[in-house]
């Protein structure tokens, strides 16, 4: 993809060149940059976006929605067994209830983690991933390496992670849709009894939530 | 010169844009989210059976890709308004002096 951010691009586009003494132009967008000011443009002359609405939800999800969300729901579940229940049995809405509420409705389904089995999440179609509590999917989760690979050879793609999971335990992988995304309850670190929950939230980091990670251990707490 | 963080949830401006663009009309009832997915996902699956290159970049020409199709098809948007959109906005760029905002001329 190109990048106009260098000033010697200008040849390019000389038929244009309004410059006066050593003024130079604003730095030129990328083309799929300026297909989209199009898109939004036009689409706001229609009356069909509202600007400030869409730098709302932008700001939201660069500043404010991301895995320290799931971190906290993932802490409380770990402190309080009422709380595991509920969102075992009804996660979308225990975590709409917490003010989480997906950005099309999507239902979210919990899957915790045991001694007995290890969940790992995928989209196989594209990325869905459950936004509302996690932030925007990692480039990696996106890609279609993981998404053909993991499937098929989940334990390898797991190992490439640094995660090794013992031949006695299952692994269980869960395609998301549209309508379904998944959080990954991950077993809680040893030797964290006198945590508070905020604390407990620092150890949980987000591919332990898609279930390519584990939480951090006591050590590594900052 | 800032390196881009590879942490950012968006590595460029116009992902964020025509993330939020997506999720907007689809909210307004223009379109179900089911409906965008599946068109997405074919896309995306297009792009692999081509062996386009399996990076971030591809995956938002390819959201970029279904969405303009994608308004085009429901007839929220038609080309030649995109192209003279497009048109007017790379002239704002050339001829607004660096560092000044750049908006587009009155029609």
């Amino acid at each position: 993809m190109s990048d106009s951010h260098h000033h010697d691009d200008d040849h390019h586009h000389d038929h244009h060149d309004h410059h006066h003494g050593s003024l130079t132009h604003s730095l030129l967008p990328s083309d799929p940059a300026l297909r989209v000011k199009a898109m939004e443009t036009l689409l706001t002359q229609k009356g069909l976006v509202d600007p400030d609405a869409l730098d709302a939800l932008i700001d939201a999800y660069q500043n404010r929605i991301g895995p320290q969300i799931g971190a906290k729901i993932v802490a409380r579940s770990w402190h309080d067994p009422d709380f595991r229940a509920e969102l075992l049995r009804d996660a979308t809405k225990v975590i709409g209830d917490m003010g989480f509420t997906g950005l099309q409705g999507e239902h979210i389904v919990a899957v915790e983690n045991t001694d007995e089995v290890h969940n790992v999440v995928v989209c196989t179609l594209c990325s869905c991933y459950p936004w509302s509590i996690l932030g925007i999917p990692p480039a990696w989760y996106k890609s279609e390496a993981y998404r053909s690979r993991v499937v098929i050879d989940p334990r390898g793609v797991l190992s490439e992670f640094g995660l090794d999971i013992h031949p006695d335990k299952q692994v269980r992988v869960w395609d998301s849709t549209a309508e379904i995304r998944y959080l990954v309850i991950p077993q809680r670190s040893e030797n964290t009894e006198e945590l508070s929950v905020e604390q407990l939230a620092s150890l949980v980091t987000r591919d332990s939530m898609v279930g390519t990670g584990l939480p951090k251990i006591m050590g590594e707490l900052p | 010169m800032n390196l881009p963080d590879p942490d950012a949830p968006f590595a460029e401006p116009w992902h964020a844009q025509i993330f939020a663009l997506t999720h907007k009309l689809a909210q307004a009832g223009h379109y179900t989210w089911p409906e965008w997915a599946a068109r997405f996902a074919a896309q995306r699956a297009t792009s692999a059976r081509d062996a386009a290159p399996d990076l971030e970049a591809t995956y938002y020409d390819d959201w970029l890709r279904t969405f303009e199709q994608l308004l085009l098809d429901k007839a929220l948007a038609d080309k030649a308004s995109l192209d003279a959109l497009k048109a007017a906005w790379t002239e704002a760029y050339l001829e607004t002096p660096h560092g000044k905002p750049v908006q587009l001329k009155a029609r």
